[in-house]
């Protein structure tokens, strides 16, 4: 005897959120029986394991049918197929849109194109990751990339309002989405050590600043035209060396004794400016800005780590250093200046651990 | 010009892309009603179109407008080659001609094709106006309410309830004419839907009719079905119960409806015919069905010609115990009441009654099951208007079926209902249903005037109202005159027949409850529990399952080999039930419906029933097992064990059901009852026959209930007892309305169908191998249930009903729908031990909501069903009121019969004025809707959908039922050439009935409804061809569409309500 059809519909479509994730996960039937006859529901409910696959293959019916609908989460809420409570809505959404943290930094910065789609098996193995997963996760970054490409306003909220998703996760998607389209460095050894966390806090900072809202928004918040030529004008701090010895005195004067590597700063300060205002230079080429963030790395924050810097010892060293350079009178380039370093600091400050 | 139909395309979402090249769609709509068809303009390149017609509008006689659909096609527009189809929407225009459901439809339908499934949705609004119609010999029968509720529904009440209704049309079936070759599936497949709708509309169309001339405005427990019977056509027939209903008056309606004791009391002190008889009801099988072979032989008859039709003789499942008690003789007067209330009813050609609940005092007793089944073999139907033959086959069967229960001694039958079923050319016919005595009073016009002012039925709730119980013992102490008068929460167990003169064997005994009258052993019926029904302790759901192999044969022969077949299977069925019901120690059974399915090769038969334990009838026995040869020690040591298990499995099912009789009362009372009801099981149907004649003899001297096993058939059989699973902690099941001694239902509830296909691999199954497997498939089947629906715990899955079939030869579909409700465990607990110690007091509700709107319900301290009495006040708030309406009730009934010959068109007028004035006044609609489309609207964008609420129940805990929209009655088609890639079987299916719900819930929310009761799949046959990747499914579906609103909101509604349909509701009375 066996099965040759089964189903259950329930006219309020029950879904076991368990359930959903293995699904999610790319789990085989077989597979998520497996596991959730592990987690002791049979002994719980009294089951079989022939009810489990049964119910395991009802649900993951279900949430093939629904994913069509999962794809554009405003029809969700008024299609007619499935009679399911908004709670509930809400949560199938936002758990199809979560998304790995291992997955997300093998891809973040690479082009969102079919190119990359072929290459997931590769990311899947490295990740352990299921490929099946790894598809629905990059198909979520493209989708969601081809639906704000198109649409004015601020990034985060055109994600939130057109995918229905938490504020948390619409900015992680706003960063993923950024990375994309400037296609970033990030797979650099150097940077393996950041976290798909760090990125998106930089993102976020790059963005924030930004008030232009259309597609050229997705660039770095720091080039906009207005700023294109601004930024230029920084370099004055490192090619005048008057300034530049001006600067230094100020920001040692103001940082001696209060640090155990104030003889590594005063050492290193010249290269280490050298290294922030050349970033913010390379910037204005949009070639270059896919290089930020190794740049960062290796022309500042490497140099500091050699030295045994602390966290505290770095925001020290920011602050007096951004500061320090409004006491310059011949630095006319203020505003541009704080703007530009309110960035790099948080950046950095975001970036500077192990 | 009796009608003007209008119809209006708003706007489409959700389109499919038709044009691959653009990715959008140049859609446009046909709107077609009859022959006459309109277009809007093409809305070129959207998904999302808005057309916002014009009101295109059709004058049609109202003969169509009950028959024919609204068809709405969606097409896309293609300047070079045909125009593609999109898919359709049929409108049933039916709510809209009656004055009392919906004015307007409107709303967002999924637009269906019958390949592709639904694609997309349109906005459509549709509006009726009806003229006057002067002609008396019209064939409309607008006006006249359907309602699948097989009770009287809440908000009306029950002037009058006129008796059977029967109708049914034939036709050839589209897929088997030759167009068929030549036509696409899509093609035939909507040629068949359009059909069978209009075949339907017609089919009401003449119920209607024949309700107007019985002089009653509405039909209750309406049950139509389809019987595909391939080659020779397609027959659709429906049964109902005429009634005069008139609506209550909102504002009352909540008082009467949960207050049953009113109307018991008025029906007590003036009836001269609710008279009685009273002796048990035994179990068994009716001596003269016994031996079935016997009987089948005698009854088998070869019709004319073509016409092959066995009728199959019928068991009578009243009891199958045994011994004759000795009792008080029934006085002389109860034999002249008994002609009197039969005289009522025999003016009627068939006294059944589809209801399976009643208004109190309307039941006086219950015989027992009455079912008979006739094997036929199908024929070409010839003349499509002439439907003789079939007419003629269920003539026979009726006629049957009240032969029966007047041998019983009762004079009417409820709970009936018909059903077929059908393989190749073989046709099962069966009909069932509960032999009772009625009280008169409710059917005859004539004696109206005689009980005066109070004659006034209401409804009551068909939830366990064991509190009641107290005040209706006071009720019976004011009837004068009747020494024997019994109480009326018993009066219905006590036996109908004469007790010497028994239509079959059975035991008797004195009433447990009123210790007056004689009452059987067991009692098996297909209503529902009545509602003063006292019972001890929980019920649950009972199955006996069984499988028979036959031969595969053609024609005649083949209809005579499952004519044979039957009686022994109808036998087993019901020896498994008895056992089953011992095993859990209840004696009664309620909602018993017994299915039985052919296929080529084998008969599936499925009884499925709510077991109780009535607390008027004895306790029932234990079981014993005795063994034939008792020399063997190992054999006795088994046996011995098995015995041990019988007992645990009856005590710790008493302990799970909390069945706790209490046993004193017997010395008390010092009655004849022996201690140990015993009755005995028989194993085979040889055995049977012979032994029942040697039980009748000696009786009294029975030893307990025998099971003995003497071949392997039997052990097979204890085991299978045994192997029942129970349920798992906190569940309840039961196929009836609601679960007796379960009262605090919360608002959770969960509707919900499920649909198995078993393909039998090993070709050479014995009947017990089938046993095992149908038994396993089942029970498998619950266990599933109960664990998709572990969150609900505590919970009772309600109205479980299985449909089998045989779809092909390797094949055994079950399919069920029914409703999870959950329920307060603290409240119960409380109630439980409040009914234990006699008073029912649980005011502190602990309330949980399972709403879609995730609105909590605000608590309230008025459960639907409540086990306490009502509060003081709310009585005499109804029965004053009582008073004066039924004078206006009797002021309008003589109105009544007066002006019989003018009615229709009295009535026709009325429903004018009311469609008129519909338009104006604020009907309560849109409150309604928008209330719920509040409540829903929670997510930040998108038109928010209605909730739509199924249950196949006639209630919704917690609610109160404002207004009946209409029948929904739908029939789908759905096929499709790539079954591999929508998911196999399951896949399709799965979303074909996810489907049906949405176009179910869609036209519901159209109409202003929020939710549909009495919902049932009445069909659901599915077909397929793996090695061609095609399948095809057909699922008929019907229920009520309601507004029903929160118990809570109930303060805030009422005005609304009120000011729009107190207008109708006078002149409603006159018809």
């Amino acid at each position: 005897m066996s099965v040759e059809l089964d189903v259950f519909v329930g006219n309020t479509t029950i879904m076991d959120e368990e359930v959903y994730q293995f699904w999610l996960d790319g789990y085989t039937v077989n597979d998520a029986v497996k596991v959730r006859m592990e987690g002791g529901v049979l002994e719980e409910c009294e089951a079989s394991a022939e009810v489990l696959r049964s119910d395991t293959m009802d649900q993951y019916r279900t949430f093939q049918m629904c994913e069509r609908l999962l794809h554009s989460p405003a029809k969700l809420a008024n299609q007619l197929l499935f009679q399911i409570p908004p709670h509930r809505q809400a949560m199938l959404i936002e758990r199809y849109y979560t998304f790995d943290g291992v997955f997300v930094r093998e891809v973040l910065g690479k082009k969102l194109s079919k190119g990359t789609k072929k290459d997931l098996d590769d990311v899947s193995a490295k990740t352990g990751v299921t490929l099946k997963s790894c598809r629905r996760q990059f198909d979520n970054f493209k989708r969601v990339f081809k639906v704000v490409e198109e649409l004015k306003g601020p990034l985060v909220e055109n994600i939130r309002q057109h995918f229905l998703l938490s504020d948390k996760l619409a900015r992680d998607y706003a960063a993923i989405v950024f990375f994309a389209n400037n296609r970033f460095e990030t797979g650099k050894k150097k940077l393996h050590y950041l976290t798909f966390q760090d990125f998106a806090f930089c993102a976020g900072q790059l963005i924030i600043v930004h008030c232009n809202h259309s597609r050229v928004l997705m660039r770095p918040a720091l080039i906009g035209k207005e700023f294109l030529q601004d930024l230029k004008e920084l370099k004055i701090l490192i090619t005048d060396k008057d300034l530049l010895d001006q600067h230094k005195s100020l920001v040692c004067t103001a940082l001696r004794g209060k640090t155990k590597a104030f003889n590594e700063m005063e050492a290193n300060f010249k290269n280490l400016s050298r290294g922030l205002v050349n970033i913010a230079a390379k910037l204005t080429n949009t070639k270059d800005v896919r290089d930020f963030f190794i740049d960062l790395v290796e022309k500042f924050i490497e140099p500091c780590r050699s030295d045994k810097w602390t966290a505290g010892d770095m925001r020290l060293y920011l602050t007096h250093y951004t500061n320090s350079a409004h006491i310059l009178d011949t630095f006319k380039h203020q505003v541009v200046w704080d703007r530009y370093m309110g960035v790099i600091k948080s950046c950095i400050l975001k970036m500077y651990h192990d | 010009m009796p009608g003007k139909l209008k119809a209006k395309i708003v706007a489409g979402r959700h389109l499919p892309v038709m044009d691959r090249a653009s990715d959008l769609t140049d859609a446009f709509v046909e709107v077609k009603f009859g022959n006459t068809t309109f277009k809007t303009d093409v809305y070129p390149k959207s998904l999302n179109p808005q057309w916002n017609s014009e009101w295109f509008k059709f004058e049609v006689d109202d003969e169509d407008l009950q028959d024919e659909p609204l068809q709405i096609t969606v097409l896309d527009h293609d300047t070079y080659s045909a125009n593609d189809a999109i898919g359709k929407v049929y409108i049933d225009i039916d709510p809209l001609l009656s004055s009392e459901a919906a004015t307007v439809i409107s709303g967002w339908f999924p637009i269906y094709d019958t390949i592709h499934g639904i694609r997309g949705e349109i906005n459509v609004l549709v509006k009726v106006d009806l003229f006057n119609d002067l002609n008396r010999f019209r064939q409309s029968s607008c006006g006249v309410k359907f309602f699948c509720t097989t009770s009287i529904p809440r908000c009306y009440r029950a002037a009058l309830v006129h008796g059977f209704v029967e109708e049914l049309v034939v036709n050839e079936d589209p897929e088997y004419q030759w167009i068929d070759r030549i036509r696409t599936p899509r093609a035939s497949n909507e040629a068949r839907q359009r059909l069978i709708s209009l075949m339907s509309g017609e089919l009401q169309r003449k119920i209607g009719l024949k309700v107007l001339e019985m002089g009653g405005n509405a039909v209750v427990g309406y049950l139509q079905c389809f019987d595909l019977e391939g080659e020779s056509g397609l027959v659709v027939r429906a049964i109902g119960t005429a009634c005069t209903l008139d609506k209550l008056i909102p504002g009352s309606a909540s008082n009467t409806n949960t207050h049953p004791n009113t109307a018991p009391a008025s029906n007590a002190c003036n009836s001269p015919s609710k008279e009685i008889k009273e002796s048990p009801l035994a179990h068994g099988c009716r001596s003269s069905h016994n031996s079935p072979v016997h009987s089948a032989c005698s009854s088998q008859r070869l019709s004319h010609s073509q016409n092959f039709s066995v009728s199959v003789p019928t068991l009578v499942f009243t009891g199958m115990g045994s011994g004759i008690s000795v009792g008080k003789e029934a006085g002389p007067l109860k034999t002249l009441l008994r002609q009197q209330a039969q005289s009522a009813l025999e003016q009627r050609e068939f006294p059944f009654f589809t209801l399976t609940c009643f208004p109190p005092g309307f039941l006086v007793h219950i015989g027992g099951v009455v079912s008979a089944r006739s094997v036929k073999l199908l024929d070409r139907i010839h003349n499509p208007d002439e439907p003789e033959t079939r007419d003629a086959w269920w003539e026979e069967i009726r006629q049957e079926i009240k032969s029966h229960a007047k041998a019983l001694g009762c004079h009417a039958v409820v709970g009936y209902s018909e059903s077929t079923t059908i393989c190749e050319e073989v046709c099962i016919l069966s009909a069932s249903g509960t032999a009772a005595m009625l009280n008169p009073r409710f059917m005859r016009e004539g004696c109206l005037d005689a009980g005066g002012s109070d004659q006034r039925l209401s409804r009551q709730p068909p939830l366990g109202m064991v509190g009641s119980e107290r005040a209706e013992g006071e009720v019976s102490s004011s009837w004068l005159g009747f020494d024997d008068a019994s109480p009326p929460s018993c009066g219905f167990c006590h036996i109908p027949y004469d007790e010497f003169n028994m239509p079959f064997p059975a035991q008797l005994t004195y009433c447990y409850h009123c210790r007056r009258q004689k009452v059987p052993d067991v009692l098996f019926t297909t209503i529902d529990l009545p509602a003063e029904a006292a019972v001890t302790g929980k019920g649950c759901l009972i199955q006996a399952r069984l499988c028979r192999t036959k031969k595969k044969a053609q024609g005649e022969v083949n209809a005579t080999a499952i004519s044979n077949l039957l009686p022994f299977m109808e036998y087993e069925l019901h020896t498994q039930l008895m056992n089953k019901l011992k095993l859990r120690c209840m004696n009664a059974l309620f909602g018993l419906r017994i299915q039985i399915s052919v296929g080529e090769n084998m008969l599936l038969g499925l009884a499925s029933a709510t077991g109780v334990y009535l607390s008027a009838l004895p306790a029932p026995g234990g079981i014993q097992i005795a063994g034939k040869t008792p020399s063997d020690l190992s054999y006795d040591q088994h046996i011995s064990t098995m015995q041990k298990r019988i007992n645990d499995t009856i005590a710790m099912n008493k302990e799970l059901y909390n069945i706790h009789p209490p046993e004193c009362i017997e010395e008390v009372v010092g009655s004849p009852i022996p201690d140990r009801q015993r009755s005995r099981l028989f194993r085979s149907t040889s055995e049977s026959s012979d032994e029942l004649s040697e039980l009748d003899l000696s009786h009294g001297k029975k030893d307990a209930f025998v099971l003995e096993i003497d071949d392997t058939d039997a052990v097979e059989d204890i085991q299978s007892l045994l192997t029942d699973a129970p349920m798992p902690a906190g569940f309840y099941s039961c196929n009836t309305e609601v679960m007796p001694g379960i009262y605090n239902w919360t608002s959770g509830l969960q509707m919900f169908t499920s649909v198995r296909v078993y393909r039998l691999n090993n070709a050479n199954l014995t009947n017990q191998g089938l046993n095992k497997i149908f038994t396993d498939l089942c029970e498998n089947l619950l266990k599933s249930l109960y664990f998709k629906l572990r969150s609900m715990i505590p919970c009772c899955l309600c109205h479980l009903n299985f449909t089998v079939a045989v779809p092909e030869e390797e094949l055994i579909q079950v399919a069920v729908t029914a409703v999870a409700m959950s329920f307060d465990k603290e409240t119960q607990l409380a109630a439980d031990k409040a009914l234990n110690k006699g008073s029912g007091e649980n005011e502190e509700q602990l309330q949980f909501s399972m709403e879609l709107c995730g609105e909590s319900t605000s608590s309230n301290n008025q459960p639907t069903a409540k086990p306490s009495g009502l509060p003081e006040s709310a009585m005499t708030h109804s029965s004053s009121r009582d008073r004066c309406s039924t004078w206006l009730e009797l002021l309008r009934l003589k109105a009544h019969t007066i002006r019989r010959g003018s009615v229709k068109t009295s009535r026709r007028t009325q429903s004018l004025a009311n469609s008129a004035s519909s338009s104006e006044r604020c009907s309560p609609l849109p409150e309604v809707r928008s209330r719920s489309l509040r409540s829903t609207r929670s997510l930040p964008c998108g038109a928010p959908v209605t909730v739509v609420k199924m249950t196949p129940l006639s209630f919704l805990p917690r609610t109160r039922i404002v207004k009946y929209l209409g029948i929904i009655n739908m029939f789908f088609i759905r096929e499709t050439t790539s079954l591999r890639e929508e998911g196999g079987v399951s896949g399709f299916l799965h979303s074909f009935i996810a489907e049906v719900f949405a176009m179910v819930r869609a036209h519901v929310a159209a109409l202003g409804g929020n939710a549909v009761v009495s919902y049932s799949m009445k069909e659901c046959v599915f077909m397929e061809n793996p090695n061609k990747n095609q399948a095809q499914c057909l699922i008929n579906v019907s229920g009520d569409a309601v507004i029903f609103v929160r118990e809570s909101d109930q303060e805030a509604i009422p005005p609304l309500i009120t000011c729009g349909q107190t207008s109708t509701t006078g002149a409603d009375g006159t018809t």
